[in-house]
């Protein structure tokens, strides 16, 4: 391939070329910068260096000169540069300033055992504790009040169950239509019915969030007659609708790819349509379905203004389809805007934003090479 | 021995499995176009009688969910702003990323794998997490970086606003742009270029000249896709920018504006009486959707018209 086509580049080509190049690559660069951003503000939840206990131990001001000095600046909260900048005096005046805080705090406070607990520790996080008034061992994500409680379980399960009803809903009504519309339908059917689905996709979730929340959940409480009018049956089929493009458009692909003449064959050899669909194209297009029904996951575990407007929002721990239920992306849209920057909610609120990073990573990951082998496959049909 | 043309007796479905399924498939079918067109009716019939001209054009007074003044102009300014100013920072960037992919990138190289694997998952990343992002590296990082170097006292840009919303957008929306781009610069035949190249134009020169003008259509189906989709998008401008309540319309990059997507969740969530501020609450939403919807299908039809052409220039 020593051959070269065309005129060798002019030197101020060359530098239009690389720059094209830097443009190309830097999108490598976006991801991470987006992982690092996101991840940043979560790390020191990670790494254990945060604590959210409502009263914290306090060295006595008197012993200042006996405390080593790495301890104290970290016990006063300073950076390195800020307390090399500081004498004895100020540094003293801030340590009685903590004591004078801790004596603030009602003696009813400093009893309760809750409040010396760090609750953003990992133990917070993930296992049930029996807090103060409660009865028996709960998750709580609970992140106003006196003690603020981290529990993510609730939110983990809450989005789990209406990404699992979305999908539901979701999943069968795309793979038949897909199926209908690719393989049995007559041609002018299919010519309209396709891009009106696909049209979907152009709806905001906002306005699908509005049409769950006034209409959809009124008419399923009257069906259903259960009691919260909100809750994650109404959420999960408004998922299962924003999901439905991606879906049906996935597998209707790997439908279409399927090689005409196995359908030929089949037909030759007496088989009737609906048996080449059922049992030729759809066995083959198999992968393709795999990849829809992964990257469905995807789109609804990370979707947000429809759950946050239909769902209820009670961060409550309960696997019934007719609770109110709270996910992880409704709680970011929700608390962000009443956490202060920096503090301990606001670090625990871009730790489910990482965490719905890489789960939406891995889903991508997977998924997308299913639907690229696919695209080899067809040879760049779909 | 089964009788040769079995399979006609049993009738052109192929007996009660052929049928059940046919019927199944095809009421699943019909069970999502019911939805899209109960949606579609719905935000139509109920939010028709309160649009009118003068609830676009209008600002509205501070209370906003008072059924005779409410209006929406300051929303459709600040949701135009946003995509405006978003189109102009993603399709240099996109374009230019396609260019690179299609024109220039080798692609076994373990680079091009991994720019293509970070457009997909760019793609993948929930639209809150951008949210995220904005606040964590446009407004906290970059904003107040830019408040020291200028050394102002008050957050001038360490705060959300047009700006920082409207490059969240691009940056959620540069997959879609790079994926349409590509697209048509995968269809223009290669033979135009090797007539280029074998005239004497150099690379770049063929590019410019005859590769992209070609392509134009298809980039253009991919701007308008992503204003599309950036349009109806409210969660990455959550935190990035989006005001409840703005009493002027946003005159500088670092102002907060309200957006069309945000006031309909306010308007669904907030009221003070839902009943009675519904007309004004899917006027609002019929706004919205007119305006993805029309884009969309603009995009769809210059699509459409594009590949067309190509099969007839083939």
């Amino acid at each position: 391939m020593g051959l070269r086509r065309g005129h060798r580049a002019r030197p101020g080509e060359w530098i239009i070329e690389k720059l094209i190049q830097a443009v190309g690559l830097s999108t490598i660069g976006l991801m991470v910068l987006i992982l690092v951003f996101v991840g940043r503000e979560a790390l020191p939840v990670l790494m254990g260096r945060i604590n959210t206990a409502l009263v914290q131990p306090i060295l006595p001001s008197k012993e200042i000169d006996s405390i080593p000095r790495d301890d104290l600046r970290s016990y006063l909260e300073l950076s390195r540069s800020q307390f090399e900048g500081m004498d004895r005096e100020m540094l003293m005046a801030m340590m009685e300033a903590r004591e004078e805080g801790f004596r603030d705090i009602p003696e009813s406070f400093r009893a309760d055992p809750d409040s010396t607990v760090n609750t953003a520790d990992w133990r917070q996080l993930l296992l049930p504790r029996q807090w103060t008034g409660y009865t028996r061992p709960e998750f709580v994500w609970q992140p106003v009040g006196t003690i603020h409680k981290y529990n993510l379980v609730p939110l983990l399960v809450g989005s789990l169950k209406v990404t699992l009803v979305g999908l539901l809903f979701a999943v069968p009504l795309s793979l038949g239509a897909a199926l209908y519309v690719s393989q049995l339908a007559p041609v002018r059917v299919r010519e309209w019915v396709k891009p009106t689905i696909e049209l979907l996709a152009g709806i905001p979730s906002v306005v699908l969030g509005v049409f769950c929340l006034l209409v959809l959940s009124g008419l399923l409480q009257s069906l259903f007659g259960y009691q919260f009018r909100l809750n994650a049956l109404v959420a999960g089929i408004g998922l299962g609708l924003t999901a439905v493009p991606l879906i049906f458009t996935i597998a209707e692909d790997s439908f279409t790819g399927v090689p005409r003449g196995y359908v030929q064959a089949s037909l030759a050899l007496g088989a009737s349509p609906w048996q080449a669909a059922w049992q030729v194209v759809l066995p083959s297009a198999m992968p393709g379905v795999v990849a829809a029904m992964i990257l469905g996951f995807g789109r609804c575990l990370g979707e947000t203004m429809v759950v946050l407007m239909a769902s209820g929002n009670a961060s409550m721990l309960s696997w019934s389809l007719f609770d109110s239920t709270r996910s992880m992306t409704a709680t970011i849209a929700a608390e962000m805007a009443e956490a202060v920057s920096g503090g301990g909610h606001y670090r625990m609120l871009f730790l489910l934003g990482t965490l719905l990073f890489a789960i939406s990573f891995v889903t991508h990951l997977i998924g997308g090479r299913i639907v690229r082998r696919l695209r080899r496959r067809l040879g760049g049909v779909a | 021995m089964r009788p040769i043309g079995e399979s006609r007796r049993l009738g052109r479905w192929g007996g009660p499995a052929g049928i059940v399924g046919l019927i199944l498939t095809g009421l699943a079918t019909l069970v999502l176009l019911a939805f899209l067109v109960a949606l579609l009716t719905t935000v139509l019939s109920k939010g028709m009688p309160a649009f009118s001209w003068r609830f676009v054009s209008t600002i509205p007074r501070k209370d906003f969910f008072d059924v005779d003044s409410a209006a929406i102009l300051p929303m459709v300014v600040g949701t135009s702003l946003r995509v405006l100013i978003m189109t102009v920072f993603v399709m240099p960037f996109g374009v230019i990323t396609a260019v690179y992919l299609t024109e220039y990138a080798d692609p076994a190289s373990p680079f091009t794998r991994g720019i293509r694997a970070a457009i997909g998952n760019i793609a993948g990343v929930p639209s809150i997490v951008f949210g995220l992002f904005g606040l964590g590296f446009f407004v906290n990082f970059l904003g107040r970086g830019l408040d020291g170097l200028t050394g102002s006292g008050v957050p001038v840009f360490g705060r959300p606003s047009l700006l920082w919303a409207s490059l969240t957008l691009a940056v959620m929306t540069l997959p879609v742009v790079i994926v349409a781009t590509e697209e048509s610069l995968r269809s223009i035949p290669s033979g135009l270029r090797e007539a280029s190249l074998a005239l004497g134009a150099t690379k770049l020169e063929t590019v410019w000249t005859i590769v992209l003008p070609q392509a134009l259509p298809g980039i253009l189906t991919g701007g308008i896709l992503a204003v599309g989709r950036a349009a109806g998008e409210v969660a990455p401008i959550l935190f990035t920018g989006a005001a409840y309540y703005t009493a002027e319309l946003p005159g500088r990059l670092t102002d907060q504006f309200m957006d069309l997507g945000y006031h309909v969740y306010v308007l669904a969530t907030q009221s003070p009486n839902v009943d009675q501020t519904a007309p004004i609450l899917y006027a609002t939403a019929l706004a919205l959707l007119v305006l993805t919807l029309a884009l969309n299908a603009g995009a769809i039809l210059l699509r459409s018209r594009m590949r067309r052409n190509l099969r007839e220039a083939v």
